[in-house]
Formats: C-alpha cells, sequence, structure tokens
C-alpha cells in the first residue's frame, strides 16, 4: 500500500482531477485519430525516426507551443489568484506547484525549445550548409528533451509537482521539508532534457565552425547565426554546472548524501551558487538568439543593412564572458558582505552596456531605412522601448544596496518578465511569423498578426507594470495570498485583467494559425518578405538537402548582393548528394531514458538497473553499426528542383 | 493611429501610477529609519536616471519610425549602406560607461552604508536581537534584556540595532521594508542586519524568502518606541512572562503558525545559533572563501556578543 501511496497526487483537487480527465482524452483522440487515419507508419517514417534538421525542428516548435500554453495557464492562475485578497481558487499547496511548474516550464520547455526551434531550422540554412554536424544525435537531442519534458509534465498526475520553486533552494527542496517526489522530477526531468540540450550546443558549435558554405568567413556570418553559435558556446559551458547540480540534488534526495541539507556537512549556499552559474548564463542563452532574431528582422524591413555589424559580434561576444560573472546578484543578501557584492554589483551593471550599444545599433538601422510595419517588425519595434524599461530597471536591481529591497518582491517578478517577454517571447513570434512561409510555404495573416502584437503588449503592460508598484510596496513574490489591509489588490486586479488580455493574444495566434492554413495563399515564391540572407535563397518548401549547390558567400548578406548586385550564388552543376539515413534508434534510447528517469522518481531499483542496462546497449548497438547514409542521385534532385520550381509560380 | 495607442497606453500607465504613489506611499518608498533611507534614495535617484534613458530611447524610436517609414517616402528611394561609424559609436558606448560608472560608485558607497552600523549611531552599542526563523514563526531572543519574543518586535527608537539571523528549517528572509533592506536567514551561519528606526510605529515585517506551505503568513510586527517606553515594556515582561523552556522552545519549533507570545530567558542558552563553519566540521570550517567570502561573520561570530 505504502508503494502505491507514493503514486497517487498528495494534495489532489478537482483542478487536478479535471486536468487528469482532460489529457486522458486528449491521449484517447490523438491515439484513435492516427489509427483511424493510418498514420501511424507515416509518423514513424517521416517524423519519429527522421534526422532532418528542419523536421527536428518543427517537432521543438510544437512542443514549444504546446508548453506556452501550459505555462501561461499556470500564470494566469496564479494572476486570478492574486487579482483578489484571501482568493481561496488556490491553496498555498497548489500555488506552490503552480509557481514551481511554470517558472520551469516557461524557461526549460518553452523558451529553450523555442530557441533550439530556429537553431535547427535555420543555422544551417542560413550558412548554406545541408545538415548539422551531427544528425543522428541532433535526434537524440530532441528526444531527450521531450521525454524530460514529458517526464516533468507527468509530475501533477502521478506523485505530485515540485513545490520549492523553479529556483529549488536547499533545504527547502530536500526530503525534510519536501516530502513527495515532485522534487525528484524535477531533478531527473531537467537532468535528462539538460543532457539533450547540452549535445545540441555541441551539435551547432561543431556546425557552425565546420560547415560554413565557401565564402562564409566567421564575420561573414548572419547575425542570427553568430549569436547562435554564442549561445551554445554558453550553453556548452553552462550546462555541465547543472548537470553537476542536478546529480548532486537527486543524491541528496535518493541516496541521503548531504551536499545541501541544514546537517552533516551540507551547504545549501552551494545550491544557490551552483545553481545560478548555470542560472544566469542561462538567460543568456534565451536572450541572444532574440537578439539575432531582430537583427535579422529589423535591417530586412527597414531595408537597410544591420548598423555596425561589428560592435553586435564584439557586444555578443562581451555580454556572453560577462554572463558567467555576475551570478551571485541573484543573492547580494545571503550575506556575503559588501565587497563581494560591490564586485557582482559593478560586473551586472556592466552588461549594460554592450546591450545598449546593441539597442542604439538597431535605432541606427532604422535610421535613413524604408520601414515597413509588418507584424514581425511590429513586434521588433514595440520590443525595443519594452525591453529597454525592462532592462534599466535591471540595473536598479544591480544595485546591490537597493537590491535589498527589491530582492523577492514582485518588483523583480516584473522586472524579469519585462525583459523576458519582450525580448525572448516577442522574438519568437517576430521569428515565428517570419520564417513561418519559409517552413509551411504560405504567410500567417497579417491583419490578425497585428492585432495579436498590439493586444499582446496591452496585455503585457497592464500586468507587468503594476508589479513595480506592488513590490515597492511590500509584496513578496511567491505569496499565495495576502490580506486586504496591505492594499495590492487594485493592482493585482489590473495584473489579472492584463494576463487574461495576454490569453487573448495567445488565443489570436492560434487562431490566426488556423485561419491561415485554410485560406492564405500558396502562391507566395520562396522569399516574399524580400530579405536578405541565405536561408531565403532556396525553395518553399525546403527540400530534404537544402541546396542542390552549395552556394558562394561573398558578404554578410548573400542573398540580397546575389538580387541587388549580380553576385552569383550557385557556381558549377549539380552533383549526387550524401544525405543521413533516418534511424529509430535515437527515439528508442530516448524512451527508455523515460523510463529510467520514471523508475528512477519513484527509486524503483530493478526498473532502473534493466533501463540503464538498456540503455548501454543502445550504446554498444550504436557504435558496432554499420550505415553509410545514401545518395541522392543528380536525376532525383533535378527531378526535385524543376518541381520546386514549378511550385514556386 | 497606432502610435496614438502607444501614448493613450503611456499616460494611461503613468496616470495609474503617479495616482496610486501619491494616495499612499509605498513602504519602500517610506522610510523611517537611516537604512531604509539610504536605499529609498538610491532607488528614487536610479528611477530618475532609468526613466531619463527610457525616454531618449523612446524618443529616438518614435522619430526615426515616424521619419523613415515607407509611406512617407518617395517610391524609388533605396536606402544607403552604412555600415557603421566609430564615433557615434564611441558616443553610445562612452554614454552608458558613464552612467554605470556613477552608479557603481553609488551602489558600492550605498552597500557599505547599509552593512555598517547606521550612519549616526555609530558612537552608541547597538542592540543585539536574535532573529531565528522556524517553519513558519519568528522567534526574537533580546541577550541583553533576557527575553525572547515570538512574531512580534518591540524595538526602542533611535538606537542601532544589529539583528542576528538564522533559521531553524529552510532559507527565509528577514525583511522589515520600512527599516531597511531584507538578508537571508539560513539554518548553518549567521548573517548580521544593521537597522534603526529614527521615529516610533509600527511596521510589517515579513519572511520574504519563499519557506514552504505557510510562506504567505510568515509575517510579524514591529513597534518602534521611546527608549523609556521599552524599558517600561522590558520591565513588565520580566514580571509577567513565563520563562522559556527548552521543552516549551521544542514545542515552538514545530511547524504551523503561531501567534505573539512573550517569555522570559532566551533560547541562546540551551540551543546555540549555528556557528560559522559551512558544516565543514573536520577540515578547516574558516577557509571558505571559494564561492562565497563571508568576511562579516568572521568579525561578528556569535562569541562576541555573547557578553553584552
Ligand atoms: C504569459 C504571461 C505570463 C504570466 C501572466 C506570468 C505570471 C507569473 C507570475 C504571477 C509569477 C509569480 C509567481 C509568484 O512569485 O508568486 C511568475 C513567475 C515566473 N515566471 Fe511568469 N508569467 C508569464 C510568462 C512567463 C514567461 C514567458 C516566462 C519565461 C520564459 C516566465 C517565467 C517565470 C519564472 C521563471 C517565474 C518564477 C517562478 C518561481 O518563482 O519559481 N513567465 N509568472
Ligand atoms: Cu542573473
Ligand atoms: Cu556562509
Amino acid at each position: 500500500m505504502d508503494f502505491f501511496d507514493r503514486f497517487a497526487v498528495p494534495h489532489p483537487s478537482f483542478l487536478i482531477y479535471a486536468s487528469m480527465v482532460g489529457i486522458g482524452l486528449t491521449m484517447l483522440a490523438i491515439v484513435v485519430g492516427i489509427t483511424y487515419f493510418k498514420k501511424w507508419g507515416y509518423l514513424w517514417r517521416e517524423w519519429i525516426t527522421t534526422v532532418d534538421h528542419k523536421r527536428i525542428g518543427i517537432m521543438y516548435l510544437l512542443t514549444a507551443l504546446l508548453m506556452l500554453f501550459r505555462g501561461g495557464v499556470d500564470g494566469i492562475m496564479m494572476r486570478y489568484q492574486l487579482s483578489m485578497p484571501e482568493n481561496t481558487f488556490l491553496d498555498s499547496q497548489h500555488y506552490n506547484e503552480v509557481f514551481t511548474t511554470h517558472g520551469v516550464v516557461m524557461i526549460l520547455f518553452m523558451a529553450m525549445p523555442f530557441i533550439i526551434f530556429f537553431f535547427n531550422y535555420l543555422v544551417p540554412l542560413q550558412i548554406g550548409a545541408r545538415d548539422v554536424a551531427f544528425p543522428r544525435l541532433n535526434a537524440l537531442s530532441f528526444w531527450l528533451f521531450f521525454m524530460g519534458m514529458g517526464l516533468f509534465n507527468l509530475s501533477f498526475i502521478i506523485g505530485g509537482s515540485p513545490d520549492a520553486g523553479w529556483t529549488s533552494y536547499f533545504p527547502l527542496a530536500g526530503n525534510e521539508f519536501s516530502t513527495s517526489v515532485g522534487t525528484n522530477y524535477y531533478m531527473i526531468a531537467i537532468q535528462i532534457a539538460g543532457i539533450g540540450t547540452l549535445m545540441t550546443g555541441i551539435n551547432f558549435i561543431t556546425t557552425i565552425l565546420k560547415m560554413r558554405a565557401p565564402g562564409m568567413t566567421l564575420m561573414k556570418m548572419p547575425m542570427f547565426t553568430w549569436s547562435a553559435f554564442i549561445a551554445n558556446v554558453i550553453i556548452v559551458f553552462a550546462f555541465p554546472v547543472l548537470t553537476v547540480l542536478l546529480a548532486m540534488g537527486t543524491m541528496d534526495r535518493l541516496f541521503g548524501t548531504n551536499f545541501f541539507t541544514t546537517d552533516n556537512g551540507g551547504m545549501d549556499m552551494l545550491w544557490a551558487n551552483l545553481f545560478w552559474v548555470w542560472g544566469h548564463p542561462e538567460v543568456y542563452i534565451l536572450i541572444l538568439p532574440a537578439f539575432g532574431l531582430y537583427s535579422e528582422i529589423i535591417p530586412t524591413f527597414a531595408r537597410r543593412n544591420l548598423y555596425g555589424y561589428k560592435s553586435m559580434v564584439a557586444s555578443m561576444v562581451i555580454i556572453s564572458v560577462l554572463s558567467f560573472l555576475v551570478w551571485a546578484h541573484h543573492f547580494f543578501t545571503m550575506g556575503q558582505g559588501p565587497f563581494a557584492n560591490s564586485i557582482f554589483s559593478i560586473t551586472t551593471m556592466a552588461i549594460a552596456i554592450p546591450t545598449g550599444v546593441k539597442i542604439f545599433n538597431w535605432l541606427f538601422t532604422l535610421w535613413k531605412g524604408k520601414i515597413e510595419f509588418t507584424t514581425p517588425m511590429l513586434y521588433s519595434v514595440l520590443f525595443i522601448p519594452l525591453f529597454t524599461l525592462g532592462g534599466v530597471t535591471g540595473v536598479m536591481l544591480a544595485m546591490s544596496a537597493a537590491d535589498y529591497q527589491y530582492h523577492n518582491t514582485m518588483f523583480l517578478v516584473a522586472h524579469f518578465h519585462n525583459v523576458i517577454i519582450p525580448g525572448v517571447v516577442y522574438a519568437m513570434l517576430a521569428g515565428l511569423t517570419f520564417y513561418w512561409p519559409k517552413i509551411f510555404g504560405f504567410m500567417l495573416n497579417e491583419r490578425l498578426g497585428k492585432w495579436t502584437a498590439w493586444i499582446l503588449s496591452v496585455g503585457f503592460v497592464l500586468a507587468f507594470i503594476p508589479m513595480y508598484i506592488t513590490g515597492l510596496d511590500g509584496q513578496a513574490r511567491r505569496m499565495y495570498t495576502y490580506s486586504e489591509s496591505t492594499g495590492f489588490s487594485l493592482l493585482n486586479m489590473v495584473s489579472f485583467v492584463g494576463a487574461a488580455v495576454m490569453a487573448i493574444a495567445f488565443v489570436l495566434l492560434v487562431y490566426n494559425i488556423y485561419y491561415s492554413i485554410r485560406y492564405s495563399p500558396r502562391n507566395i515564391g520562396s522569399d516574399p518578405w524580400d530579405a536578405r540572407s541565405l536561408e531565403w535563397a532556396t525553395h518553399t518548401p525546403v527540400p530534404e538537402y537544402n541546396f542542390a549547390i552549395t552556394p558562394q558567400v561573398a558578404s554578410t548578406q548573400a542573398f540580397w548582393d546575389s538580387k541587388k548586385n549580380g553576385h552569383e550564388l550557385y557556381k558549377g552543376d549539380i552533383e549526387k548528394i550524401h544525405m543521413p539515413n533516418n534511424s529509430g534508434l535515437p527515439f528508442i534510447m530516448s524512451c527508455i531514458f523515460f523510463v529510467f528517469g520514471f523508475a528512477l522518481v519513484f527509486s524503483i531499483w530493478p526498473v532502473v538497473i534493466v533501463s540503464l542496462i538498456g540503455i548501454l546497449a543502445c550504446l554498444a548497438y550504436r557504435s558496432f553499426e554499420k550505415d553509410h547514409g545514401r545518395y541522392i542521385s543528380v536525376e532525383e534532385i533535378k527531378e526535385t528542383e524543376t518541381r520546386l520550381r514549378g511550385a514556386k509560380k | 493611429m497606432k502610435l496614438k495607442m502607444k501614448w493613450i497606453l503611456l499616460t494611461m500607465v503613468i496616470t495609474i501610477s503617479t495616482v496610486l504613489t501619491a494616495c499612499e506611499p509605498l513602504l519602500v518608498l517610506d522610510p523611517k529609519g537611516p537604512q531604509a533611507k539610504t536605499q529609498a534614495d538610491d532607488i528614487m535617484l536610479s528611477i530618475w536616471l532609468m526613466l531619463g534613458i527610457v525616454i531618449v530611447v523612446l524618443a529616438i524610436l518614435v522619430f526615426v519610425l515616424l521619419k523613415y517609414r515607407a509611406s512617407k517616402q518617395p517610391k524609388d528611394y533605396e536606402p544607403p549602406h552604412i555600415e557603421g561609424s566609430p564615433i557615434v559609436e564611441a558616443i553610445c558606448i562612452g554614454i552608458p560607461i558613464i552612467i554605470v560608472i556613477f552608479l557603481s560608485i553609488v551602489s558600492v558607497k550605498s552597500n557599505y552604508e547599509v552593512e555598517a552600523t547606521p550612519v549616526g549611531y555609530e558612537d552608541q552599542e547597538p542592540l543585539v536581537i536574535y532573529a531565528s526563523s522556524s517553519n513558519w514563526k519568528w522567534h526574537f531572543s533580546y541577550p541583553e534584556e533576557d527575553i525572547e519574543t515570538v512574531n512580534y518586535l518591540y524595538i526602542p527608537e533611535d538606537r542601532a540595532i544589529e539583528f542576528k539571523l538564522y533559521s531553524y528549517g529552510p532559507i527565509t528572509s528577514f525583511w522589515i521594508p520600512q527599516l531597511g533592506g531584507q538578508k537571508y536567514a539560513m539554518s548553518d551561519m549567521i548573517t548580521t542586519l544593521h537597522l534603526a528606526a529614527d521615529q516610533p510605529g509600527e511596521f510589517m515585517g515579513r519572511n520574504a524568502n519563499f519557506s514552504g506551505a505557510g510562506f504567505a503568513e510568515n509575517t510579524f510586527e514591529v513597534t518602534a518606541m521611546s527608549p523609556a517606553e521599552y524599558e517600561e515594556w522590558v520591565e513588565e515582561v520580566h514580571e509577567t512572562a513565563s520563562p522559556l523552556t527548552e521543552e516549551k522552545f521544542e514545542e515552538l519549533l514545530e511547524p504551523g503558525h503561531l501567534g505573539r507570545s512573550t517569555y522570559t530567558g532566551t533560547h541562546l542558552e540551551f540551543a546555540p545559533p549555528p556557528e560559522h563553519d559551512h558544516g565543514s566540521a573536520n577540515t578547516d570550517g574558516e577557509e571558505d572563501s571559494d564561492l562565497e567570502g563571508h568576511e562579516e561573520h568572521d568579525a561578528h561570530n556569535a562569541e562576541e556578543h555573547s557578553n553584552h
């Protein structure tokens, strides 16, 4: 009985039961649907076993969108709970689970896959490559990430969600104070997903260094590729810290070690330090690619080259270095003394300088341009003032003495949403709208797109600006309720209304996708925005091999030069192309990882051992496997090219 | 049309926030002691400076968007290719550098200030109060007065207070916004927070760091009063309160919420606060400067104050 008790949700409520039924029915509907339409074979051949970077990218995108809604619902629930004093919609336990899952889901299972979607889809196209350096590893990265995501989301149906915050500070997250398996899920699910991300980092560094088209020197790479390169370098330096940290945390929880406990020599501050040694660079892993996307979109619609290319690159390099030197600004109040605080205060403020350079470069890119307000551009120009606001409040937080007053308050919550929503979420929506025609062959509706951007922005301002004020009025973050006498209620109600307005914007986004699938014209050619870099130089839809002939590059905006300055991109004849074969192994191995993770969460040791053997067997099998890929013949390529050129008209 | 919307929005937000700030001052910006005053001054200074930056960026943005939008330009206008200009970029780096240097100086200076006995109170011996948290309560021990209270705090005005913070459980953060910023209370070390109230009054105090299910109600009340009243209160406690026994204290530590209570004697005698050794009992405990340099604990450790 005791054994089965652990699988039960410790604090079930109507909401949880309802979601269980909902999830169950959706799953059933999907399975029945796929079976009814006989799509299992198609799914297996074309998607599950694929090693094509474009398809893997699309799978990341779908996961990210799904998680955006999951995390968004959590956000709304929190805002609703706080909209009135002494609200009883959620009790404290549920609120704690909700903000913990919201934080984890949004950062790790929404924002991360979203940027990895862009890495996957765009980087090979932007550098004129056929695929990533290690296509199979790429599939494994995705499936590990996916299984980590799945495991994490399983927590609230089986065994209970983690409830110690996304930062999961010990000793609160230790067995003594978090008794359910929730935090086990946190440790293990993030670990599995994190290994996938670390491999992605290695893969893309190699891809960018080794597989650029002839003529594309480092200083001729498109800005998004630069940002992806730097973000992946940060991944490779930061994620091992997370791996070790989670391993130590897991051992504390499962094997009774005392790395972070309150006695036997545990150091709770060590968790905080290591967490943020990873955590702070993590936010730059998210924001730099977003900057990259803006640097693609703004020049396109200002109809001008990006101003200050070199300083854009330099600022990203400087930011990447500084991002590792600021972690202690997350705990100025831990009693490390004014000297240490001063150092971290100064390094943190220093990041504002290269960031400011980027803002000014975007502004100067608009200068003397011929600006068109398309949807992606609208997001980009809304981003500039909103992100500046978030950035300057970051500088305010960096003043260590003042941070003693902001720390752990709604002011901080307002600040990081103020950078992460206009910074990352807007960039993703802008990038999605921008690249949608390249990926799917039709445009999203512009009118609906602009409405979405405006509604989202109104909602955003209403939802988050009030938090700055309540923070200064003493509202701590993570409080599930407050009393009437605090006087927080009016602003929190405004905030809830704002969150609801944002929800409308996201629904409109979905409607736009639905509407455009049905009504958008399909004859848009391969360059509907009159864009500038190499990814637009191939057909839409992009053929499996990306480019029939490897392009020759002479500037940062190769495609633009080929359109306006008569630069010849494709020299030479079509030759047969070598491509990797699909493989089911990454998926199978990741499934075993899922079982392994699940068994670890509940300490079911026999299953742990068996699945571990299974993982090793997969690795062994792979190392003896002989698979040299296959060739696409010249005739086949020519046929595809003619067909695609026809499709263009 | 679209730009108008942005302006309407902006004015809306600004009016809402000014109206709200006008009718009742925000706690953090309504300081009642020197440390909170330093912090509030820094906050206001940075708000004005940062507002300036936001306005400049917004102004440039609106200007270029209006001037260079496609609909305003001749059909055949071809935007020029501009690589960048060293002079312009030097200005764009130079001004932020100056701002950051200025703010760094302010920040460092203030940080040393709030980490020391409040300015103007250096000549007197600070009142030492041990504040320890347990799920989800606050225990205040006054070794000098030989008193302990739960969930409320009486302090004399115009007297420097030195809080010694630690925790019987998760990390918590001791925060009285109107007297000064917060600091963590942890189970394996003592941190020190210097505060003072320069006028009598009632202030909100709370744990600001999430510590589990009872976190939201993990609050306490602070009353600052004249030294005479404070003395009176101490007298009264000694006459009326019962002594804090070890069993009673163990009982108080049980997780849950409690109202206020008062005792004579403190728990420091039978449950001494954690020494700062980061738990590395069998190695050289004080050599932990690799990740964090908690210099200050070495200077003021528990021993030093036990003879006040
Ligand atoms: C869609 C609108 C969103 C709403 C309404 C929203 C709302 C909230 C609220 C109310 C909290 C504070 C919880 C508390 O301290 O009590 C919170 C925390 C948080 N949010 Fe959001 N959020 C949104 C979007 C996002 C996005 C896009 C991200 C990241 C990509 C994000 C990341 C976080 C993180 C990391 C936390 C901290 C969680 C913790 O304290 O452990 N949020 N959010
Ligand atoms: Cu940080
Ligand atoms: Cu310490």
